[in-house]
């Protein structure tokens, strides 16, 4: 399967997500340079974590206008697969690809730590080699990663079933102390209407393999390339 | 024409503004114990070229729009002078 990773100024995860799909998976992926507009046929695109343009304004704000974001969004319009991790998942919600927005962390503190998520909805391209309920370590490592919507669209993006993952505690249960950051809902991550595109906070791509720290990360990744094959 | 153009942007109301919390606290920590409802936002001037005063508002609220705020959690207004 053919994977595009998207470098803006100040994107600092592009290489591992690389690495993770080249290296540890096996895929074809290609770099993909903002001020293109060339998607170059790949089936998925990753949008990746880091502060691009600096997060000045918001985080997100700036490289939703890049060339390229206009080719991902027809791309994503015309049903293709978009994840967007960390930064990637602030840059869809500013370009509306996803719903809602990400502020900053209740604490005020950048956090940067391993977390438990809970997939929510495993019938999706991103989620389907996992089981509904399913819990998942993966690290975040983020100042603004508190997630809002209008408590309507939360409602209706519940009974969608686009809450994707949830943080919780290594019982699966929610409660305030495993909500890192006090995202609405716990979310970690939503889909859109269509459930191709998909944003998350945590990171797939550093946790690839067991040496650092885990491998939880392959069964986001792997439930694309089952959705491809 | 040129106008100079003050926007304001601030988190709406019923969006948790952790910043502006924060803030809350330490002023009642300082001993400003009437203080409530602290809210954080953001300052953003700029002059803009136009034909009038009413042509410079639609601008300044299509840059507000699209990209000076984000609509789904923050509010914004904005004053304009000049011409």
């Amino acid at each position: 399967m053919k994977w595009g990773v998207v470098s803006f100024p100040g994107s600092l995860d592009d290489r591992d997500a690389l690495h993770a799909l080249r290296d540890v998976l096996g895929q074809d992926a290609i770099a993909l340079w903002h001020k293109d507009e060339a998607l170059d046929g790949v089936e998925c695109v990753v949008l990746p974590g880091g502060f691009s343009y600096g997060d000045y304004l918001r985080t997100g704000a700036i490289a939703r206008f890049a060339p390229i974001m206009k080719s991902v969004a027809r791309f994503a319009a015309d049903g293709g697969l978009v994840i967007g991790i960390c930064n990637g998942f602030q840059i869809l919600c500013e370009a509306h690809l996803l719903p809602g927005a990400l502020t900053r962390n209740r604490s005020l503190s950048f956090i940067c730590e391993w977390v438990t998520i809970r997939v929510d909805n495993s019938h999706t391209a991103f989620t389907r080699a996992a089981r509904d309920g399913e819990l998942l370590r993966l690290p975040i490592k983020h100042g603004e990663g508190l997630y809002v919507a209008p408590d309507e669209e939360l409602i209706a993006m519940e009974e969608r079933g686009q809450v994707i993952l949830r943080y919780v505690d290594e019982r699966g249960r929610q409660s305030e102390d495993a909500n890192p950051n006090g995202s609405m809902h716990a979310i970690a991550g939503v889909a859109n209407e269509r459930f191709n595109v998909f944003g998350l906070m945590p990171h797939p791509e550093h946790a690839v393999e067991p040496m650092l720290g885990g491998d939880d990360g392959l069964t986001l990744f792997r439930s694309v390339i089952a959705s491809a094959a | 024409m040129i106008f100079q153009v003050k926007v304001f942007v601030t988190p709406k109301s019923g969006i948790l503004d952790p910043q502006g919390r924060a803030v809350e606290q330490s002023l009642k920590s300082l001993g400003f114990g009437q203080v409530d409802g602290v809210r954080i936002g953001k300052y953003i001037a700029l002059n803009v070229e136009a034909a009038s005063a009413a042509e410079a508002r639609q601008m300044v609220a299509r840059m507000c729009e699209q990209l000076l705020a984000n609509t789904v959690i923050e509010d914004y207004r904005f004053e304009a002078e000049g011409g």
